[in-house]
């Protein structure tokens, strides 16, 4: 396989072909869309509209997925430092270079976006009924940016990706969500905008930092930056809090994550899938990327680390207390994101290698066992137009097949052993027990409640009385939605029994990540001890 | 090349070239427009032979531009700083005249001479950008003004018109007055109105602190604050815009603003850089007061114009951050900034006056409710300028980049600017509210029934729109060509200007 995909060259084109193919993919949408011009608005699923561009888009995501599974084969695990590079000059006069290349992190991240927007594109089928063109591009457009900012090496190139991206996901929720769709995407895009553009100023900042003394062009290469970063202790943290209110609001962390359950709530089952699965990541993998390697003494202040490790562990609890009280399985599912993502940042700031670890497999458990989720919520909102837990009860005996998938993705979200859950929020919780004993106490005891709130929410739906006459006659599963969960719960099997192909593909960058931080941060300590 | 000699007056009128041509060639239009009756073949005739004047201007600039020579001191300055101003001011004019035409045409207005004013007020404009010594200032600042008063009232049966054209008369006499109070103070205290002499004697003479140049100074900004519509002169903005025909009061927000921060930043570029610690405080200060009112008010608006409006006073405050950084970037990022800004404006206000269906009603957000359902390019268009302004990457093109440069003058200056960065994203946010107004009531809302849909644009309103979305979105991909030229426009950092006075001083004899 290796030496096929050697043979094509294919470590030089890959990066950007999986930008390019998307964009192209968006463009033949579009154009397909002018032969509808001037037709009426309708049901665009029943009216047969929906079929071409529905189809343009999972096969182009398909291919995209196709084209970057060579990825896992030629990538080396065990050297360090960024591999299939494409470096070109975009715009000189600013020193902005188009720069891509993965790491271990990385490249487990683009296979998940890749795997994750193919199953969006085919949950979307008949959950989008209007305007469908603008929205399989606008999909399309969405997994670009978002592939853009995981492989981006160049902070210019990883701002604009993550404001690409923003877009078409306001659009998504603002168009084709539910009710409260209008609020829920302005909330969204302001929450991120306050971020992002702190950030805006912070790039700028680093980027004239690194500037090169001969030409005084600025430089935003990632490599450059960090050898060049060296600041006063205050300018460090001021610019590590520019980056933080980005990630956060991203992750997101306890007091920014108010637009979570709104945007996650309103937006079409793909929308919340893709949010969930991979939105909430680019916040972490901000932090694992940017944030904390930029700034390790910033990040790595006692004081900091204990406010950031605070606001993990009371993400963690307070996500899963308010999901105890959802009646609405959506938001419950929403707010457990927060809880989960709270395991994520708990395992980044201890920052030991078992914790880092961690937090990487609990972000890929999370994108696929919520995603799981959304799309199994998605198909009940097909069928009865509700997410009120109220409203069903001992579905389980019309709906075996669902009833089964349900249960296993629950399973896997809690952490049951043998399933992928357990593994990460395991390595997360023993990583940080090593340096903050208290910390990792109070979080293991909410992976209590974290059962209890979705068994109690599955047992509502599925395994009550059956006592609503709506609910007696709700079709099953249908073929395209088992061929749409199935990937998901063999991925969850598979990374609860055998996670080391997976493991040993991001050991080397966990390791690089905590020893160069905790160098970094021992050499300013000698620094100022001198 | 020989550099100009500008003390020969036939030296003196080639520098000064395209300026005279179109002068000369509105004065002769003028002649046309006047002979005769008026009717509507002549308004357009007029109007597209106006057009055609200004692009052979435009040929004359930019041929200048690549001649590379420069001048000796004296009343107006022969740089690359002043041709690409006049490639903006020019730029800005033709769309003016191209919507004025279509404006004129569907109003029903037979009035040949808007065009002609056009032209005066763009020669003015041009004379400003130009212009090394103050009494240029003045001339180019008056020139331009007289004709934008009578354009505002252009529409003799708009009462509207008729009260924003007396109010930015009354307003815009009083600001020439303080303009022409604060030019005599600084000539009082220097004994000179050359810019680069005023530079000289300043330090030559130590009057750093003399108190009649500061207050000159002061009174002098309040001249050009209101030009620019910086806070606290801002106040004639929204009524002005908002009475004005469509047409005009774009030409008004990115062309005039253009001109007035052209001269403004060389002014006190050129001639201030002595009392650089006095100034850069007080314009930093008015520049976050300018973009915080501007943005937070714009929030209330629901005239899409009046919107426009305090949006334009938002964008000037960005613009007075290249100025409060004096960096040697300041000059380059102005240029860029104007280009982009004249691109968004001239399309957004083609596609309002599209949406005005040519009456003289204020257009509202309203108007804007579900326009994709009905007239998806428009909305597009629209969608894509309002991302512009806003400054997103990508969706809003050359927006982002022209906001970015901002950005970088103002951290790479002598002094970082670094809370007037943070200041200009934090309203960005502010910005946001009322920018995605319009594109969630365009996109997210349904069409109300029996809304009546726009109908289509003609030609040259359609070019317009056209060709400004698609540069802005073609520069915010590939915008290293535009930068390289404005980059050729930087000016000297006030730091430098500072340290070489010597050489400026052998020649004021």
């Amino acid at each position: 396989m290796n030496q096929f995909l050697m043979s094509i060259g294919y470590m030089h084109w890959v990066l950007p072909a999986l930008l390019v193919i998307p964009t192209l993919g968006a463009l033949v949408i579009w154009a397909d869309g002018l032969r509808f011009r001037g037709q009426p608005e309708g049901d665009d699923v029943v009216s047969g509209k929906a079929s071409s561009p529905r189809i343009i888009a999972f096969t182009t995501l398909l291919i995209e997925f196709i084209v970057s599974v060579g990825l896992w084969w030629s990538f080396d695990p065990t050297l360090v430092g960024w591999q299939a590079v494409f470096d070109v000059s975009w715009i000189p006069s600013w020193g902005i270079r188009f720069h891509l290349g993965l790491d271990g992190i990385s490249l487990i991240m683009v296979l998940l976006t890749t795997s994750t927007m193919a199953l969006a594109g085919l949950g979307s089928w008949t959950s989008i009924r209007k305007k469908s063109h603008t929205y399989y591009a606008l999909l399309l457009i969405l997994g670009m940016g978002m592939l853009g900012v995981f492989m981006a090496l160049d902070l210019f190139l990883f701002y604009v990706m993550w404001e690409v991206m923003l877009v078409p996901m306001y659009f998504i929720i603002g168009i084709w969500g539910s009710e409260r769709r209008v609020y829920a995407s302005m909330k969204f895009i302001i929450f991120t905008l306050v971020g992002s553009l702190l950030m805006l100023v912070a790039v700028v900042y680093l980027g004239l930092h690194a500037k090169s003394p001969i030409t005084d062009i600025p430089n935003f290469d990632y490599d450059t930056v960090l050898r060049t970063v060296h600041f006063t202790p205050t300018t460090s943290l001021l610019l590590f809090g520019a980056f933080f209110m980005a990630f956060a609001v991203k992750v997101p962390m306890f007091p920014f994550h108010t637009w979570l359950p709104d945007a996650h709530v309103e937006a079409p089952t793909p929308g919340s899938v893709v949010l969930a699965s991979l939105m909430l990541k680019l916040g972490a993998f901000g932090f694992l990327r940017v944030a904390v390697p930029l700034f390790p003494d910033a990040a790595m202040n006692d004081t900091v680390r204990t406010i950031m490790l605070t606001l993990a562990v009371i993400s963690i609890m307070y996500g899963a207390l308010v999901s105890l009280v959802q009646p609405d399985f959506k938001k419950l599912v929403a707010y457990s994101s927060v809880s989960h993502l709270g395991f994520v940042m708990l395992g980044i700031f201890a920052l030991t290698v078992q914790s880092v670890q961690g937090a990487l497999i609990v972000m890929i458990n999370h994108a696929i066992s919520t995603g799981a989720l959304f799309f199994l919520i998605g198909m009940l909102y097909e069928r009865r137009h509700t997410h009120v837990i109220e409203e069903f009860g001992g579905i389980a005996r019309v709906m075996p097949m669902f009833a089964a998938a349900l249960t296993f993705v629950t399973f896997s979200s809690i952490g049951v052993p043998g399933t992928n859950g357990f593994v990460g929020e395991f390595l997360v919780l023993i990583g940080t027990f090593r340096t903050y004993p208290l910390f990792a106490f109070i979080a293991t005891l909410v992976v209590i409640i974290s059962a209890s709130y979705l068994l109690w929410a599955i047992q509502r739906i599925l395994f009550n009385a059956l006592d609503k006459k709506i609910n007696f006659h709700i079709p099953d599963l249908n073929f395209r939605e088992i061929a749409l969960l199935v990937p998901l719960m063999a991925g969850i099997l598979w990374l609860g029994l055998y996670p080391k192909p997976v493991l040993s593909r991001m050991q080397v960058s966990a390791e690089h990540f905590v020893q160069s931080v905790q160098t970094r941060v021992l050499n300013t300590v000698a620094e100022g001890n001198d | 090349m020989r550099p100009f000699d500008l003390s020969v007056p036939s030296q003196l009128m080639a520098a000064l070239g395209p300026e005279l041509l179109l002068m000369g060639g509105a004065a002769l239009l003028l002649l046309w427009a006047g002979w005769g009756r008026s009717s509507m073949q002549r308004q357009r005739a007029v109007g597209l032979t106006a057009m055609a004047l200004t692009f052979a201007v435009g040929v004359y600039v930019v041929w200048s531009l690549y001649q590379v020579r420069s001048a000796t001191g004296g009343p107006i300055a022969v740089d690359n700083f002043r041709w690409l101003a006049d490639v903006v001011i020019l730029l800005g004019t033709l769309f003016a005249l191209a919507l004025t035409i279509d404006d004129n045409a569907r109003q029903q207005l037979a009035t040949a001479e808007s065009h002609v004013l056009i032209l005066f007020s763009s020669s003015g404009m041009m004379l400003l950008a130009a212009a090394q010594d103050l009494m240029i200032v003045f001339l180019g600042i008056e020139i331009m003004s007289i004709a934008v008063y009578c354009l505002a009232g252009i529409n003799r049966r708009s009462a509207r018109g008729a009260e924003a054209s007396l109010k930015y008369f009354l307003l815009g006499a009083f600001a020439t007055g303080f303009l022409l109070y604060g030019m005599a103070l600084v000539y009082g205290a220097t004994g000179t109105t050359n810019l680069a002499d005023i530079a000289v004697r300043v330090s030559e003479l130590n009057l750093g602190h003399s108190p009649l140049l500061l207050i000159g100074i002061a009174i002098l900004f309040i001249g050009f604050g209101f030009k620019t519509a910086s806070v606290p002169f801002h106040m004639w903005t929204p009524d002005v815009y908002d009475g004005s025909p469509p047409s005009i009061t774009a030409y008004m927000a990115a062309t005039v603003k253009a001109a007035a921060f052209a001269a403004l930043l060389r002014v006190w570029m050129e001639a201030f850089p002595g009392e650089f610690r006095v100034w850069q405080p007080i314009i930093a200060g008015i520049a976050i007061a300018t973009m915080i009112v501007g943005n937070v008010v714009g929030l209330a608006q629901k005239n899409v114009v009046r919107m426009l409006a305090y949006s334009s006073i938002a964008h000037a405050g960005y613009l007075l951050i290249a100025l409060a950084a004096a960096s040697s970037q300041s000059g380059s990022t102005v240029l860029f900034y104007l280009l982009v800004y004249t691109l968004t404006t001239f399309g957004a206000f083609g596609i309002i006056i599209v949406l005005a269906r040519g009456t003289d009603r204020p257009v509202m957000m309203e108007d804007f409710t579900g326009l994709w359902a009905v007239r998806p390019w428009l909305a597009l268009g629209m969608g894509f300028l309002m991302f512009s302004f806003l400054g997103l990457p990508m969706f809003g093109g050359a927006g982002f980049f022209a906001k970015w440069y901002i950005l970088q003058a103002a951290l790479q200056a002598p002094v970082p600017q670094t809370t007037l960065a943070v200041v200009l994203v934090l309203t960005t946010v502010v910005s946001a509210g009322y920018y995605l107004y319009v594109v969630m009531v365009m996109f997210m809302k349904p069409r109300p029934e029996g809304a009546a849909v726009p109908a289509p644009a003609p030609m040259l309103t359609r070019a317009v729109v056209v060709i400004s979305v698609v540069a802005v979105l073609l520069l915010g991909i590939v915008p290293e060509q535009v930068v390289r030229l404005a980059r050729a426009g930087a000016m000297k950092p006030v730091a430098t200007v500072q340290a070489a006075p010597a050489t400026v001083g052998a020649v004021d004899q």
